[in-house]
């Protein structure tokens, strides 16, 4: 069975190919409107999640599918103490294809490898969210129309942003991409990036605490927030909390097509000034995912031969 | 020092010095009723010192937590007395409950029946990580 529980579960060729369906899904919405008729998505979210879980379960309406959700761990049997491996075997009697979210990282896997149907991983603790990166190179694509070539700030929470992880991993394939650091001495990007990703493949990076003066050189900028959930004390998290704001004076050096691009949710670490701008893109990032999801639904079920 | 020989058993030879009573731990050897030596920093003409473990019984001795902890130790299967077989060790691609994931964060912290699984990502420098949550092995 075929499960995307990191972004390198996929080939570039892959990628590309979903980046191609996505593209067609957004020019040829009605083409796709049925393709899922009477196939099933559980949701199975044990943190919380606006985006993520709206997203796929928008993706699956809009290809004509029906969704069943756990929305909490505190109403789902994870609260009387079932098993991951258990919650998957049952879904599995229930829907054709499942998306998991846990604060553990490495349940998606764990459920990967009992379940009877495809999982995917919509993100699981500071570890990985494939489907945030697949709608990150999708923006990036529809934005820059190219992988190659790119510097890349990422600022804020690098050692717990999973979807940082996740898009390091994917912009390691490409050609001559080039990363800044930027984050606390705290949050910098644990050692598994930076010795099996960044240096393993010879990627050119720089780690530095100073925003503003990688900012001339970006051609994307990744904000992150600094998660509270992540943080075992509270006042590592009081302190660290507002050490990157992005606001209009910081953009004063930054590139015109610079690319501004924020996972979400925010807090306060773009200020909504910068909303207006036409580099902010985070809104369009959200709405890739929709597509980048519906494509990844649609390739999981092909495969399982469910559709 | 003299250390009786052994009659049907295992020794465990050209261990690196000082990771003896680690491989004395991880093998479960202080759950074994027969007799264990442990001689630590004896003289080696391959490695100036090493540690050897004595075994006199025979054991379901786990190869890879052998080749883990030191893959140039030397394995020799002792029976009436004699040396009757020399078992190769090479770094496991795979360690399966012989170490613990300590990521807090990892689903192996809180689903008690999941096996603790290491995959070898770096032969060169012996790094393992988590299959789980890609946490370095400590």
């Amino acid at each position: 069975m075929r499960n995307v529980n990191d972004i390198l579960d996929l080939t570039t060729d892959e990628i590309d190919d979903l980046i191609e369906t996505a593209c067609d899904i957004i020019e040829n919405p009605k083409k796709y409107s049925e393709v899922c008729h009477g196939k099933k998505l559980a949701t199975l979210f044990f943190e919380p999640s606006t985006r993520t879980r709206l997203s796929f379960e928008a993706a699956m309406y809009e290809l004509g599918g029906n969704v069943l959700s756990v929305s909490s761990a505190a109403s789902s049997s994870a609260s009387k103490g079932e098993s991951v491996a258990d919650t998957a075997k049952t879904v599995s009697c229930y829907a054709d294809i499942i998306a998991m979210r846990h604060p553990k990282e490495g349940a998606p896997y764990v459920a990967s490898l009992n379940a009877s149907i495809p999982v995917i991983n919509a993100g699981d603790g500071g570890h990985n969210h494939p489907t945030q990166t697949l709608a990150d190179l999708l923006t990036i694509y529809r934005e820059k129309g190219t992988f190659d070539n790119l510097t890349i700030g990422f600022c804020g929470d690098l050692k717990f942003g999973r979807t940082v992880h996740s898009l390091i991993n994917a912009m390691s394939r490409y050609k001559n991409v080039r990363i800044i650091l930027i984050s606390p001495e705290e949050l910098k990007v644990p050692s598994y990036v930076r010795n099996d990703v960044l240096e393993k493949n010879h990627m050119e990076y720089v780690e530095t605490k100073d925003l503003l003066k990688a900012m001339p050189e970006l051609d994307i900028l990744y904000m992150t927030r600094v998660q509270q959930e992540r943080f075992f004390n509270e006042e590592d998290y009081l302190r660290l909390k507002d050490s990157y704001i992005l606001d209009p004076p910081k953009l004063a050096n930054a590139k015109k097509d610079l690319c501004i691009m924020h996972p979400f949710p925010r807090v306060n670490e773009i200020s909504v000034a910068i909303d207006d701008d036409p580099r902010a893109c985070y809104f369009k990032q959200i709405l890739n995912g929709k597509y980048m999801r519906m494509a990844l639904i649609l390739k999981l079920l092909k495969e399982a031969g469910t559709i | 020092m003299n250390i009786d020989s052994i009659q049907n058993g295992v020794v465990i030879d050209h261990i690196s010095a000082g990771s003896g009573m680690k491989l004395y731990e991880l093998l479960g050897l202080d759950k074994l009723d027969c007799s264990v030596a442990i001689i630590k920093n004896a003289s080696s003409h391959k490695k100036g010192k090493k540690d050897i473990i004595k075994i006199d019984t025979e054991f379901p001795l786990n190869l890879d937590i052998v080749g883990y902890v030191d893959p140039e130790a030397t394995v020799n299967i002792i029976k009436d007395g004699k040396l009757v077989e020399k078992r190769e060790l090479s770094i496991p691609e795979k360690l399966v409950n012989v170490i613990k994931c300590k990521n807090p964060r990892c689903i192996t912290s809180t689903e008690q029946e999941l096996d603790h699984v290491f995959r070898l990502v770096d032969k060169e420098e012996k790094i393992y990580r988590c299959i789980y949550c890609e946490a370095r092995a400590r």
